[in-house]
């Protein structure tokens, strides 16, 4: 009897299996549904809509979760599984054309995206029920994020580079519409274009790179492009390589791609959690990661990798350092921080394992820290400017409390999360490479740490220590559960998650079917020195802060003092717009300007010169408008005349 | 049974009827509507019977003779290609008589809708014609209810516009006529000499002559399309037309002209066509390009849609003579999904111009708030114009580019910059008219009524379904497609890295 019961345990669970798996597109489909319910349902769905997003979202997690435990159950290199949807671009020659059809790809990488984006993004959507509950529009708020969610999911999981194009921009349009969710201030309009026109500057890369690997390889999709990049030539890796990264660098905010980011505060900033620091904006490192057999067979790109990650962790870190505006700040570090996965995913297999510990870790921290961030400003009438919070520890103890451990999280401080992936990513890049290169990026990694520490620290203590610096009309209160429950259950990941993943190499082991599992190489530094810097440089850095900002001494100004050169650049984003400006827009507008005068004068006016040259026809034109029918007419006869002679004339 | 006949018959004893004495004027525009509806459900009832398997033959055939002494038949026929347009005409017209429904005074409305109709058969007609001087005649047929619509019923320089338009395709028309003639006297002759399938593969007595009548031919096709530098007609025209008219012009006429370069051009003179190829392409990349930056600097909203159309017909024109299978069956999908974009956003444009009078665009700013319908609605039909991965003409527009880059990779670079144009010419228009602080202007404004939603549903449905299943056209389109590449005699290019294995079986759960 008992085999016969434990064949049928297995055969259940096998069907359960199935289920999971052929259901995956549920997981798109979930949130999809839900974006079209309030977007079509209009003004009814308003009551309850977005308690839908939000069940919706959470279903999606649960399904999520269910094939993640699945997929743990099947030895390590079944865990690749494909799933084939419907044939979507079947075009040209069967054989020879371009064929394309649309599936999932679940694996290890995908599912642990899956996870993040599912969870941080339903404990975000509780938060907005709250956050968003006296905005008139909020459920077109929840409509589009539900279609976030959708389009980011199917970017994870799509199993082939055209697919994952459609989640890449859909992920964008959301962006796009949730910058300029209140784009009643023009401000707020012209970043949500931005932010979508240093996109598509990405997409050029990424259509270029889907091209070359279409007319190289013959097919886009994963399963055949990655397994035989190796037979590849190394020139056209690298130019893969390379136009993806232009990709990457559109979607993550890297340089030089990354002056939208600032601007893409302008949404609420429930957005600003989700989207532009959690989960989109590390899109780009996906897709280096997910395309490392192109990167390992192209050291240049690789290289260039490393270079903008350095770049960009650098570059956010500094213009973070002089902003006062929390969320503004905020964002200078998640892109500081996602320069730290690109530098990471620069590095090779090993490099693919930390930088998406790295993400996995910073989406929790950040996330709670945007949401600490936006509770701060529900209790201060919306206000952003840090020079006038100050002090706010007592009044929002639990803001204070999450927020406290999500700065612990990003400093890097052990054992809180951000120690364990950001003190790999240091590591890794003192042990990658020969000569220059470990020094280089190490110490730009290393540094960048103790300048990360500084940053922070001066956000979290300008804004919870020190002394009240409040307009007299605020009263600083704590927000509702609706929205400290998420910062709480973010705040516990900001601390242990770091930890749970780290530990028995698990997550490590997880990722290998995928990034291939690397061996780590020995930093030129050995390692617990290493670490032993890095760690007395973070508190180096905080404790400058401290001295600055939060100690009962600081004093901090309500107005921002004029500063030095380099605090003036970093406030101004180290000018990137202006460069920008002068180099794209202007020259841009003069174009456009003197080629509609051409047109109009030139173009038009050479051909209707011609015109006139041949018949005389322009100057006509105004007699002949009230007959012309008739003249045409006739000339139509005429031409019939002149066929009809002519034939006659051939066959005779 | 004579479907395409048929199909065509109905718009015009529709005209007729509509255009009658007896006919209450008030009634005209329901007479025009019942008559499109007609027309299009015998059009689906017929592609319901069209079959796909043998997509590239000449299916529901009709040939007699019509001038024999002329060498002249009444030949009908459609392949995957024409058939599509053949639906895309007779789903467009419905609409933009429903989109024309309260534009006019009840004794004008005569007029307007018979043109409207007499039009959908010249359209029908062009695109069925298996007879090379049958086309010519509807070719040429097609511009005079044109012509009549924008000089009735358009903007207040509709008498240049029309003038315009109407000197332009006279001359191309005309060029053509020689080259008709000059192709018919290098056929066999006879009293079916005429007939596009007679007039297929010949032996030219010399290259110069071949090269010489595709000249014609292409000359013709590139002012209809239109293709810069012979564009400059086209914002006049759309700008002055009235909505619906202008839908049908842009979004219907001008792809007579790429057609024309697929079904008629590359077939026809294959060694010519190849010959064509460099030059085509750059003043296709050019198109591209040139209609992008144009349509950025424009402050009249139609003339910004014209001159993205310009864009768009620069990007159908390079997948046809790219030559590879996917890019043509990218520039015949194209056509299609151009259609519909183009036609919502025209649609939309008639409407608020209908509310403000005025089509520039500095006059509008802050209409989501007033009008979020309206304003979703643009934004749909515009992401699908700057070809938003998911909407319809994604597809279209990346097999072009792919189809291109395959064998011209400096021209499918320099044309992909036009999705970065795309992206502005769109969002700096939404920018302006509809972000921004509420306005006085639009207080009391109605949002998007019953009638328009049910002008525009239509469309946007098809922008989404295509998107993500444009999989039933292209079937349509590949073997059409296919057949072209073997008359041209080009196969696509093979992938450059050797020995790629194909996925692995057996991982599917």
């Amino acid at each position: 009897m008992t085999p016969l019961i434990a064949e049928g345990t297995r055969a259940t669970a096998e069907a359960a299996s199935g289920t999971l798996q052929t259901g995956a597109w549920l997981l798109v489909g979930l949130p999809l549904l839900g974006a079209a319910v309030l977007l079509l349902g209009g003004r009814r769905t308003n009551a309850w809509g977005h308690w839908l997003a939000v069940a919706l979202s959470w279903a999606s997690f649960v399904w999520g979760a269910l094939l993640f435990l699945d997929l743990r159950g099947l030895d390590a290199e079944q865990r690749v599984r494909n799933l084939h949807l419907f044939d979507w671009v079947p075009a040209g020659d069967k054989a020879t054309g371009f064929n394309v059809s649309a599936g999932l790809q679940l694996d290890p990488l995908s599912v642990a995206f899956v996870l993040l984006v599912t969870f941080v993004g339903s404990l975000i959507l509780v938060y907005s029920v709250a956050y968003m509950e006296h905005d008139p529009d909020r459920r077109r708020f929840f409509a589009y994020l539900n279609l976030f969610v959708a389009s980011m999911l199917l970017l994870v999981l799509a199993d082939n580079y055209l697919l994952l194009y459609v989640g890449w921009e859909g992920v964008g349009l959301a962006s796009y519409l949730l910058i300029g969710f209140w784009n009643h201030n023009p401000a707020y309009a012209a970043a949500s274009k931005k932010a979508f026109i240093a996109n598509r500057v990405g997409d050029l890369g990424l259509s270029i790179a889907i091209m070359l690997m279409f007319a190289g390889f013959g097919t886009v999709s994963f399963a055949e492009v990655l397994p035989n990049a190796d037979k590849a030539s190394e020139g056209l890796l690298t130019a893969i390589g390379l136009m993806l990264l232009l990709g990457a660098c559109g979607k993550s905010a890297q340089f030089p791609l990354q002056s939208w980011l600032g601007d893409a505060m302008a949404g609420p900033t429930p957005v600003s959690a989700l989207i532009h620091a959690a989960t989109m904006v590390t899109a780009g490192v996906y897709l280096v990661v997910r395309s490392g057999p192109i990167f390992e067979g192209a050291p240049t790109a690789q290289l260039v990798v490393v270079i903008v990650g350095a770049v960009t962790l650098v570059f956010g870190a500094v213009v973070g350092c002089a902003k006062d505006d929390i969320k503004k700040a905020l964002a200078a570090s998640t892109m500081s921080q996602i320069g730290y996965m690109m530098l990471a995913a620069g590095l090779g297999p090993i490099g693919y394992y930390f930088a998406i510990f790295h993400l996995l870790t910073h989406g929790f921290f950040k996330a709670g820290m945007f949401l600490g961030a936006g509770s701060v400003m529900h209790g201060m009438n919306d206000s952003v400017d840090m020079r006038r919070f100050g002090g706010l520890s007592t009044a929002m103890v639990t803001t204070y409390a999450t927020f406290g451990l999500g700065w612990l999280a990003i400093l890097g401080i052990p054992p809180f999360s951000g120690f364990w992936s950001k003190d790999g990513i240091i590591e890794t890049a003192f042990a990658t490479g020969e000569g220059w290169r470990p020094w280089v990026f190490g110490l730009t990694a290393m540094l960048g740490a103790a300048v990360t520490a500084f940053y922070m620290s001066r956000l979290f203590f300008m804004t919870f220590r020190g002394r009240k610096r409040w307009p007299e009309e605020a009263h600083p209160h704590e927000s509702p559960a609706l929205m400290t429950v998420p910062m709480i259950v973010l705040s516990v990941g900001s601390a242990a998650l770091g930890f749970l993943l780290w530990s028995g190499s698990r997550f490590e082991h997880w990722l290998e079917p995928v990034t291939g599992g690397g061996v780590e190489g020995e930093p030129v530094i050995p390692k617990y020195v290493l670490m032993a810097i890095t760690v007395a440089l973070v508190l180096g850095g905080a404790f400058f802060a401290w001295s600055r900002y939060g100690s009962a001494a600081a004093t901090v100004p309500q107005e921002a003092p004029r500063g030095s050169v380099l605090t003036r650049a970093a406030r101004r984003d180290l000018y990137q717009d202006d460069v920008n400006e002068a180099l794209l827009m202007r020259p841009g507008q003069y174009l456009t300007r003197s080629l509609v005068f051409v047109d109009n004068r030139g173009v038009d006016g050479v051909v209707r010169g011609v015109a006139a040259g041949i018949g005389g026809i322009a100057g006509r034109l105004r007699r002949w408008q009230t007959g012309f029918v008739r003249s045409y007419a006739t000339s139509m006869l005429a031409g019939v005349l002149v066929v009809a002679l002519g034939i006659l004339a051939v066959r005779v | 049974m004579p479907w395409l006949t048929l199909i065509g018959a109905v718009p015009l004893v529709g005209a007729l009827a509509v255009w009658l004495p007896f006919t209450p004027a008030a009634k005209a525009r329901v007479v025009a509507l019942a008559t499109s509806v007609v027309a299009l459900v015998l059009t689906l009832a017929m592609a319901l019977q069209f079959d796909v398997g043998t997509a590239g033959e000449y299916q529901f055939a009709e040939t007699y003779r019509w001038i024999p002494d002329l060498g002249v038949s009444y030949a009908l026929g459609v392949d995957g290609i024409a058939l599509t347009m053949v639906a895309l005409s007779a789903v467009l017209v419905p609409v933009c008589v429903l989109a024309g429904w309260n534009e006019l005074e009840p004794e004008q409305s005569k007029t307007f809708f018979a043109l409207m109709l007499v039009l959908e058969t010249f359209m029908i007609g062009v695109f069925a014609a298996r007879d090379v001087f049958l086309f010519y005649v509807f070719f040429e047929a097609m511009l005079v209810p044109v012509y009549f619509l924008i000089g009735f019923f358009g903007g207040p320089n509709r008498r240049y516009a029309a003038v315009k338009f109407f000197l332009y395709s006279l001359f191309g028309g005309l060029v053509m006529l020689v080259a008709v003639i000059a192709l018919y006297v290098q056929g066999p002759g006879g009293p079916d000499g005429f007939l596009t399938d007679k007039l297929t593969g010949l032996d030219f007595s010399g290259t110069a002559t071949e090269r010489l009548i595709f000249l014609g031919f292409f000359l013709a096709f590139a002012i209809k399309a239109p293709m810069w530098p012979v564009h400059t007609w086209l914002p006049d025209a759309a700008a002055e037309a009235p909505a619906g008219v202008a839908v049908l012009l842009v979004g219907v006429l001008d792809k007579v002209g790429t057609f024309g370069m697929l079904t008629l051009c590359l077939p026809l003179f294959p060694e010519a066509s190849k010959w064509a190829v460099p030059v085509v392409i750059v003043l296709a990349v050019v198109s591209v390009i040139y209609g992008a930056l144009l349509a950025i600097g424009q402050s009249d909203l139609k003339r910004l849609i014209a001159y993205t159309s310009i864009s768009h017909f620069g990007f159908i024109v390079l997948g046809v003579f790219a030559m590879t299978s996917y890019g043509q069956s990218g520039s015949a999908l194209y056509m299609v999904n151009h259609g519909f974009s183009t036609a919502a956003l025209f649609l939309v444009a008639g409407m608020l111009i209908a509310r403000r009078g005025s089509a520039r665009i500095e006059d509008y700013g802050g209409l989501q708030r007033s009008t979020p319908l309206l304003a979703g609605v643009f934004l749909v039909a515009g992401m699908s114009s700057l070809a938003l991965p998911g909407l319809s003409s994604f597809v279209s527009e990346f097999l072009v580019l792919v189809g291109t880059f395959t064998r011209y990779p400096a021209a499918a670079i320099v044309a992909t910059v036009g999705i970065i144009l795309a992206a502005l010419y769109i969002l700096l228009t939404y920018q302006r008219m509809f972000t921004g602080p509420k306005r006085d202007y639009a207080a009391g404004w109605r949002d998007l009524d019953a009638r328009e939603a049910f002008v525009v549903a239509p469309l946007i449905a098809v922008i989404i379904a295509l998107g993500f299943f444009p999989k039933p056209v292209l079937d349509v389109l590949n073997p059409a497609v296919e057949r072209t590449m073997q008359q041209v005699g080009v196969t696509d290019p093979e992938p450059t890295v050797a020995g790629v294995t194909p996925a692995a079986e057996g991982t599917t759960p």
